[in-house]
């Protein structure tokens, strides 16, 4: 068994899933918990305070996509979603909620490990340094951005996705390098994942979510920075 | 007299002597012998009774107009105290009544002439121009014309598009047909008779005058006492004037023979007017009439019919001429033409209307039915139409509302299938799933974990259980793709993209497949961006396909895929070189679970549902996905998009059947412009 490396709390009311996910979580040296019933996962989530959230969608009592606002509410938890519908309505739904990914069920244990750790690798420190875009400057290891002083709170994914952006400012970014180093993913081409993220991040950053200024589309490639 | 007009005569009292004359008024017009001219003046006179007598208010008397006694009968009466007939002109009410005494003749004509039977008094109206009734016809016929052109424009229009207006418009034309040919020939067969009886009563007029000018003349017996003679002419061509007859009103002109030629008129007219082809044929001794223009006194000219007889005296042969104007039968004429053509044009307006009336009856519910017929198409399943009566448009009303009845019940059926099939799709796509995951990843972890401490057969089973639950995952996640397109709720989520990218991804994601099967997958793109509106998810899904299946049946030969966009569409084409598709296969490489060789071992597990599905993704782009295949030659597949999401599809940049395709498939050198090689 190698070292604890994060604690993942598993809301899933399938027990059978969720013993799953436990064994699987445990031999990959992660500390789950879990919660079955959605009304209590706010409580058991303020209790474990857990690197990791895994959602199921369809949960009784209190649906996913509410646990998961609720969840974004108090906290940049990186939660990874657990669903069975791959179909954009449901993924889109779930990650506008805040989720940061998904997994479609079903999925295969290194699928999901890998999402896990990527969510988890971020913790890394990273080297000090200050970006800006526009007028929007970011500390990179005091995990802050702020406009003229005026601090605004990203979600880490979301901070991620503005610094990679940042770093290199008249690159263009296409959806799939995005998700290769922001997400991890390799060989995909889920651009969903992508778009809602980037909606999310310029209802935060952008003055006029409409009319961005900070994170641009590029049409038929991807996304850059704007102008520092 | 000028023109054609043929003259025969022939002895006076002998067998009918026949002038014909080309005058407007008649084409042609018979002068009768004396013997049968009553017989025949009886019957024409009857037929012109019949026909209606004219009075001279120029309105149609239904009864006959005047009787013989020269009372007026209790029809003209009402006629003249202003009783207009609709036709007639209002205008000319007062030249009318100023014209009716010189009808109401001298009482006595009837007792004077007992034998004569009852013929129908021709009576003119003085000083009345025959031009304004024409004008007024003919401006309202203009403005008929104008209203005609502006339907005829109106109905090029809607001539296709209206039963109503086609049905009315026909019977129009067949009316408008109908009518001009019944009026003319009313108009031509009034025009005849009435110039019959003219003529028969003018022959007996001067019958009647002719004998009484030889009973005067016969006292005359000295040719000496030239005064004598003279007065009595004079005499007799005043007294024969002043009779009033049937024939209505005349002059008389007696001419002498002899030395001194003289004539002796009476009335208004010129005695020039009688033309020297008709002297000459009383000069023969015939009793001869023609039609001539008669000059008045006043300059004035008109048709008249003059008849001639030779008047035979102790004294001499004086030709006796009776001058009949025929402005009264004219204006008549004019009359019976202004009246048919006003009534004919009342005639077929208001059988077009009656037409347009009685179709828009039948054709008004019809068109509320395709209406109705319409909004049920489009969706509104609650329409239905309303019912009147028990008529047969009602039964067709009654027949649509229960056919819409049906339809709606079997949609709502349909409907209600369609939104269980889909809660179904979701349901199974979740209650199956949570399972199989669970399933999924106890096998993982036998698979990966524990495998090397397992019995060599349970170690193999780990394996199998690892490898049929990709398979079945694959199926299932396929059966619900299709279940979505079969449900109807796939959506397009299009955006632009560089398809370069999109078939490179797909080339290197199954790199690992092409290299377990030896095979070489050759990229051809341009160097600038193919950008497209397309669902990436989907099209990489047709592309993976594609490409997967090239691999697979490409029997280690090289896989070529090709990128090529237009303005208008992109396309891109995956080609093998392995045993290709028989004729026919081409068509059925789409179907759900059609495999090109049943016997074939599924080396890489295919679903037999990614073609079916590519084709579905394709189509929902509004794209399409064509097969070539030649047996030894290979397989392509084509897979071409608009540019612009929604937009129709004309051509494909790449043929679907590739250059090379008559060349064995190992000669095939493929473009070495913007390639690249990927394994």
């Amino acid at each position: 068994m190698e070292v604890m490396k994060g604690r993942v709390l598993v809301v899933d009311d399938d027990p059978a899933l969720a013993e799953m996910l436990g064994i699987v979580l445990r031999g990959e040296g992660f500390e789950p918990s879990f919660v079955a019933d959605g009304g209590r996962a706010l409580t058991v989530f303020r209790e474990f305070r857990p690197d990791v959230v895994l959602l199921d969608l369809m949960l009784p009592g209190m649906s996913g996509i509410d646990v998961c606002k609720a969840l974004r509410a108090e906290s940049g938890v990186p939660i990874i979603m657990l669903t069975a519908k791959s179909d954009t309505v449901d993924v889109v739904l779930g990650l506008e909620s805040g989720a940061d990914d998904y997994v479609v069920k079903p999925f295969k244990p290194k699928e999901l490990v890998a999402r896990v750790r990527a969510r988890l690798r971020r913790t890394d420190e990273p080297p000090a340094e200050s970006l800006t875009i526009g007028d929007i400057s970011i500390d990179v290891p005091g995990h802050s951005v702020s406009r003229n002083g005026t601090a605004i709170a990203l979600t880490p994914l979301e901070f991620d996705l503005l610094v990679a952006l940042a770093r290199k400012p008249r690159q263009v970014f296409t959806r799939e390098v995005l998700l290769e180093q922001v997400w991890g993913y390799r060989h995909a081409a889920d651009t969903r994942l992508v778009n809602v993220h980037v909606q999310r991040l310029r209802s935060k950053v952008e003055r006029d979510p409409e009319h961005p200024e900070i994170v641009l589309t590029v049409r038929g490639v991807g996304y850059k920075a704007g102008p520092p | 007299m000028s023109g054609t007009r043929a003259l025969r005569g022939d002895r006076h009292g002998g067998d009918r002597p026949v002038v014909e004359s080309n005058l407007p008024a008649a084409a042609a017009a018979s002068a009768e012998g004396d013997g049968s001219a009553q017989d025949q003046g009886v019957d024409l006179a009857t037929g012109v009774d019949e026909t209606g007598g004219v009075d001279e208010t120029g309105g149609v008397d239904e009864t006959g107009g005047v009787d013989e006694t020269g009372g007026v009968d209790e029809t003209g009466g009402v006629d003249e105290t202003g009783g207009v007939d609709e036709t007639a002109d209002v205008g000319l009410a007062a030249e009318r009544t100023a014209g009716w005494p010189s009808r109401a003749a001298p009482p006595g004509r009837a007792s004077r002439q007992p034998a004569e039977p009852a013929v129908p008094t021709r009576a003119t109206a003085p000083g009345r121009g025959v031009g304004s009734p024409f004008e007024v016809a003919r401006l309202a016929l203009v403005r008929l014309r104008r209203h005609a052109v502006e339907a005829v424009r109106w109905a090029s229009d809607r001539w296709r598009r209206s039963l109503q207006l086609r049905v009315a418009t026909t019977t129009l034309l067949v009316s408008t047909l109908v009518v001009v040919v019944v009026g003319v020939l009313l108009v031509n067969t009034i025009t005849a008779r009435l110039l019959d009886a003219k003529q028969a009563a003018a022959y007996a007029e001067t019958k009647n005058g002719l004998r009484i000018a030889e009973r005067q003349l016969s006292v005359v017996v000295s040719s000496d006492d030239r005064d004598s003679l003279r007065a009595t002419l004079k005499t007799v061509t005043e007294d024969l004037a002043s009779r009033g007859t049937d024939a209505g009103l005349f002059s008389i002109a007696v001419v002498s023979e002899g030395k001194e030629r003289q004539t002796y008129y009476s009335g208004d007219v010129q005695p020039v007017s009688i033309p020297d082809d008709l002297r000459h044929v009383v000069d023969q001794g015939h009793l001869a009439d023609m039609y001539a223009p008669i000059l008045f006194k006043d300059g004035r000219a008109g048709t008249g019919l003059i008849v001639g007889a030779p008047v035979t005296a102790p004294l001499g042969s004086f030709r006796l001429f009776y001058l009949f104007p025929l402005q009264a039968e004219e204006r008549t004429i004019a009359l019976v033409r202004q009246t048919v053509a006003l009534t004919g044009i009342l005639l077929v307006l208001l059988l077009g209307g009656i037409a347009a009336l009685v179709t828009r009856q039948v054709v008004r519910p019809v068109r509320a039915a395709a209406q109705i017929a319409e909004q049920f198409a489009a969706g509104r399943l609650e329409q239905r139409m309303r019912v009147h009566g028990k008529d047969e448009l009602a039964l067709l009303a009654s027949a649509f509302n229960d056919m819409a009845d049906s339809l709606q019940r079997q949609i709502r059926k349909l409907e209600d299938m369609s939104r269980l099939q889909r809660r179904f799709t979701s349901d199974v796509s979740h209650e199956l799933r949570t399972p199989l995951t669970t399933v999924r990843m106890a096998a993982d972890v036998l698979y990966y974990s524990s495998r090397a401490d397992f019995p060599p057969e349970v170690a193999r089973s780990a394996e199998l259980l690892q490898d049929e639950l990709d398979r079945f995952e694959s199926l299932l996640a396929d059966l619900l793709e299709i279940s979505r397109y079969d449900a109807r709720v796939a959506v397009l989520e299009a955006e632009a993209v560089d398809l370069r990218r999109l078939v490179r991804g797909v080339v290197e994601a199954t790199a690992a497949i092409a290299g377990r099967q030896h095979t070489v997958v050759l990229v051809d793109t341009p160097d600038e961006p193919v950008v497209a509106d397309v669902d990436p998810r989907r099209v990489e899904r047709i592309l993976r396909n594609l490409v997967v299946n090239a691999i697979e049946h490409g029997a280690g030969h090289p896989v070529e895929v090709r990128l090529l966009g237009s303005t208008e569409a992109i396309a891109v084409t995956v080609r093998d070189h392995g045993v290709g598709l028989r004729p026919g296969e081409a068509g059925m490489v789409f179907d759900r679970f059609w495999r090109a060789d049943p016997s074939r071992d599924r080396r890489t597990g295919g679903t037999g549902l990614g073609l079916a599905i590519s084709l579905e993704d394709a189509r929902l782009h509004g794209g399409w996905l064509h097969a070539w295949g030649r047996p030894g030659q290979g397989a392509q597949f084509r897979l071409t998009l608009p540019v612009h999401s929604g937009a129709p599809l004309v051509s494909s940049p790449l043929p679907i059947e590739p250059e090379s395709a008559t060349r064995p498939p190992v000669d095939v050198g493929f473009p070495p412009v913007g390639s690249d090689g990927a394994t």
